[in-house]
């Protein structure tokens, strides 16, 4: 496996160019416009076969988008923030027209106020629009997940957005393994979609849905979601069996007789294993809990994993608000996840990092230690808390 | 030019059954774009009404592939299809010839859709975009678009006691794109069927964008019986109102010259959303509109004489 | 057409029967009916081509009749007619 050194944005321009899609429609925005403009000159230099569309705007690239994957062809775009939001209409009728389209999105806040660094308001705006959504910890993890999204993708019939931290990973250069081209054209295969604008019976593709049947469509989207699940597993677990790497919809690093878990998704992930490798040294049973897949989201895979757990406490770390004064996004699904469960652990949820404020290695031991208190006194005085804010 | 007999062949291709008003300009508009496209055409439709009456499920209209997918994106849509068009074809996978046909109302093409209508012009897709003009946005109860006409009621410009109906002028949306550099831009009417089938034929042929500014007369919305419809929508071109006219790789011709002077007077007389400036007091606006359509015609013209120079 | 249930329906909202508005009749919808009159007619076609509701039926060129399954009762054709060979009557039921 040939070894590079590459950043996140080149990690995904790379795994496209391997992918080879037919159609890449595209706009540039920041951080993501490296992804889109590495992939135009693979263009150029006829390194691929892709017809590109260098369209307006997102709206239109995700537009076309649809166009191209519902007349057969296997498509993909980039973006990041304003760009996902500007699609944000479409993406939902991708979803609900069944379509298989990967983005390689890159997380930054959302304005205003605008700003251009990392944080997640992006894509957990995004929740709701259908789409299987992949957190990348780093460039291997983005450029894995991207090869296997097209996979998941056109065998869910279901769109899949794989994001990376703005700037954190999308700018920093890492080592990473690829794979050779032909291992990853036999791994992806032939282009599947759910039907064609071109085929011999001539289909009629988004017709008004009224009372009579959008129940009944909007039922099969959501099954839809529930069957990505083993989809996400197998496809995971042939990747793991060719190529050694293993993924999943969450990682577990040292939680067997954690009593304080860690749960956090992205970048974040690899400064609290420091912070969890430096504390169990001094006898801190801390953990984490690394969510990899947000959409599905893996309640059942969660509450079980939490359930045979020896965790006292959840330490929740979001990268975003949901504005609706219950904290994080992740914090909120996830005690919705556990809500049934018998051994329900205390969870408190921290929220960081916003418009890409840094967060380092003693703020996360900070709060592992607060935790510390909280597991033994059960009183928890902030559900809601923030980390690095001038308060 | 196809004669209504060769037309007449790809009757069925555009069903009846569909939902559309009695007398609905925009179906009579599809039903002559599709006879002379034949079946290996791709439609693709934005919102409006002609996307909500030819598809509600489990209904379809369309004995061809039709696709809608947004409001503001059909010329965008159809430059993915275009695209995944010329992606399969290089691969073999797509061995016939495609036509690709995106109309829509003034509503998703003069307003929310001239974006995405200018980015894929500008990208160079073979595709041809008709706008169905009937200025105004009819599906969601009349209200007023940038092609409505100065001085026309809709519900979102009345004809109240202080404003007498829409204060602005209509855009020229066929200028807009004409200056594109789009290498076929025409402007057509349904009563003038030969010349506007013609138009298509000619755009379907065109390696690149192409775009028909069709107008589209709603009964309901401009308040006519519904069997004038083509009356109406020849008035409209016999007064100048709608010159029919086209360029070609930037030269202007201008097809149809009225041979009897019929002001634009009569043909508004006929529309109920028009029937308030029938006062005293509104008769200058009438004039303002004559002498706008008038120096339309004369720049038309201009532009028609130039562009004969040039090919002499 | 019996409804199907979500597991039965084909996924992506798409419809596979091209051309089924054939099977919703919108001739109800009529308050006038056209009558043509066979003897006038010389197969112009200009009632084909100025239909709005794809109701003219055409054989090998020729004019053949009136669809009233989806004819709305609208009167273009008869207007349009250049040899009066339609005429609009009230339509009874």
């Amino acid at each position: 496996m040939p070894i590079r050194a590459l950043t996140g944005n080149e990690a995904m321009a790379e795994a496209m160019r391997q992918i080879n899609p037919d159609v890449v429609a595209a706009y540039p925005i920041t951080p993501a416009t490296e992804i889109v403009q590495l992939f135009a000159s693979f263009v150029a230099d006829g390194l691929v076969d892709t017809e590109f569309v260098p369209t307006e705007s997102e709206h239109s690239a995700i537009s076309a988008c649809i166009g191209a994957a519902a007349a057969g062809a296997r498509t993909m775009t980039s973006t990041a923030s304003q760009g996902l939001a500007l699609m944000h209409e479409i993406l939902y009728i991708a979803a609900g027209l069944r379509v298989p389209i990967v983005i390689c999105e890159v997380n930054r806040s959302l304005s205003s106020p605008i700003n251009i660094h990392c944080d997640h308001s992006d894509t957990m705006g995004s929740r709701e629009a259908g789409w299987i959504q992949i957190y990348a910890e780093d460039s291997q993890d983005a450029y894995d997940s991207i090869i296997q999204a097209v996979r998941v993708s056109e065998e869910a019939f279901l769109p899949c957005m794989v994001s990376t931290d703005g700037f954190i990973i999308s700018h920093c250069m890492q080592r990473i393994e690829t794979l050779e081209d032909v291992e990853v054209q036999n791994f992806i295969g032939e282009p599947r979609s759910p039907y064609s604008l071109f085929s011999k019976n001539p289909i009629t593709v988004g017709p008004l849905d009224l009372q009579d049947y959008f129940f009944e469509h909007k039922r099969q989207e959501i099954e839809a979601m529930y069957l990505s699940k083993p989809v996400i597993k197998r496809v995971a677990e042939e990747f793991a069996k060719r190529f050694g790497r293993k993924y999943g919809f969450f990682e577990a690093y040292k939680l067997d007789d954690a009593e304080i878990v860690l749960v956090a998704c992205g970048s974040t992930c690899g400064t609290a294993r420091v912070v969890i490798d430096n504390l169990r040294k001094n006898g801190v049973k801390v953990g984490l809990l690394k969510i990899h897949v947000m959409r599905p989201f893996p309640q059942d895979e969660l509450s079980r994993l939490v359930g045979l757990s020896t965790a006292k406490l959840l330490i929740v770390l979001d990268r975003s608000d949901t504005m609706s004064t219950m904290g994080g996004p992740i914090y909120v699904e996830l005690r919705s996840a556990l809500y049934n469960s018998r051994t329900r652990p205390l969870l408190v949820n921290y929220i960081y990092g916003l418009g890409g404020r840094d967060i380092d290695v003693e703020q996360i031991t900070n709060v592992v230690l607060k935790g510390e208190e909280i597991k033994k006194t059960g009183k928890i005085d902030k559900p809601v808390d923030y980390i690095g804010l001038r308060e | 030019m196809p004669s209504l007999k060769e037309l007449s062949k790809n009757a069925g291709l555009f069903t009846g059954g569909h939902r559309a008003c009695g007398g609905c300009g925009g179906t009579i508009i599809i039903n002559q774009t599709i006879c002379v496209a034949g079946k290996n055409t791709v439609f693709v439709l934005p919102t409006g009404c002609m996307e909500v009456v030819t598809t509600i499920y489990p209904y379809t209209a369309w004995n061809i592939p039709y696709m809608h997918v947004a409001f503001e994106n059909a010329a965008a849509v159809i430059s993915g299809v275009e695209a995944a068009y010329k992606a399969l074809t290089r691969k073999g996978k797509i061995k016939d010839k495609w036509n690709f046909i995106a109309i829509g109302g003034d509503g998703g093409t003069y307003d929310i859709g001239i974006q995405a209508l200018s980015g894929a012009i500008e990208r160079w897709h073979r595709f041809l975009y008709i706008c169905y003009d009937n200025e105004a946005y009819m599906n969601t109860g009349i209200q007023r678009s940038s092609a409505t006409p100065r001085g026309a009621h809709t519900t979102t410009s009345p004809a109240g006691t202080v404003i007498p109906g829409k204060p602005q002028f209509r855009k020229n949306l066929t200028e807009i794109i004409a200056a594109h550099g789009a290498p076929y831009v025409a402007q057509a009417s349904p009563s003038h069927w030969a010349d506007f089938t013609r138009k298509v034929e000619k755009a379907l042929n065109t390696d690149g964008p192409t775009f028909i500014n069709v107008l589209s007369p709603c009964p309901l919305g401009w308040r006519f019986p519904p069997d004038m419809t083509i009356e109406i929508a020849r008035l409209a071109v016999e007064s100048k109102f709608w010159p029919l006219y086209e360029v070609e790789n930037g030269k202007y011709k201008i097809n149809h010259r009225p041979r009897k002077e019929v002001t634009v007077k009569e043909w508004m007389k006929l529309q109920g959303r028009f029937r308030h400036l029938f006062t005293p007091a509104n008769q200058k606006i009438i004039d303002e509109i004559q002498a706008e359509v008038d120096k339309e015609w004369e720049k038309l013209s201009r532009f028609a004489s130039l562009s004969q120079g040039e090919a002499d | 057409m019996s409804k199907l249930s979500w597991k039965e329906l084909p996924i992506g909202t798409i419809i596979t029967e091209p051309g089924s508005a054939r099977k919703f009749k919108t001739g109800d919808w009529r308050s006038q009916k056209p009558i043509w009159d066979k003897e006038k007619c010389n197969s112009c076609l200009f009632c084909f081509i100025y239909c709005p509701d794809s109701s003219i039926i055409v054989e090998n060129g020729e004019m053949k009749g009136i669809d009233l399954d989806y004819c709305k009762g609208c009167g273009i054709c008869a207007v349009e007619c250049p040899k009066g060979a339609i005429k609009m009557e009230l339509e009874r039921r």
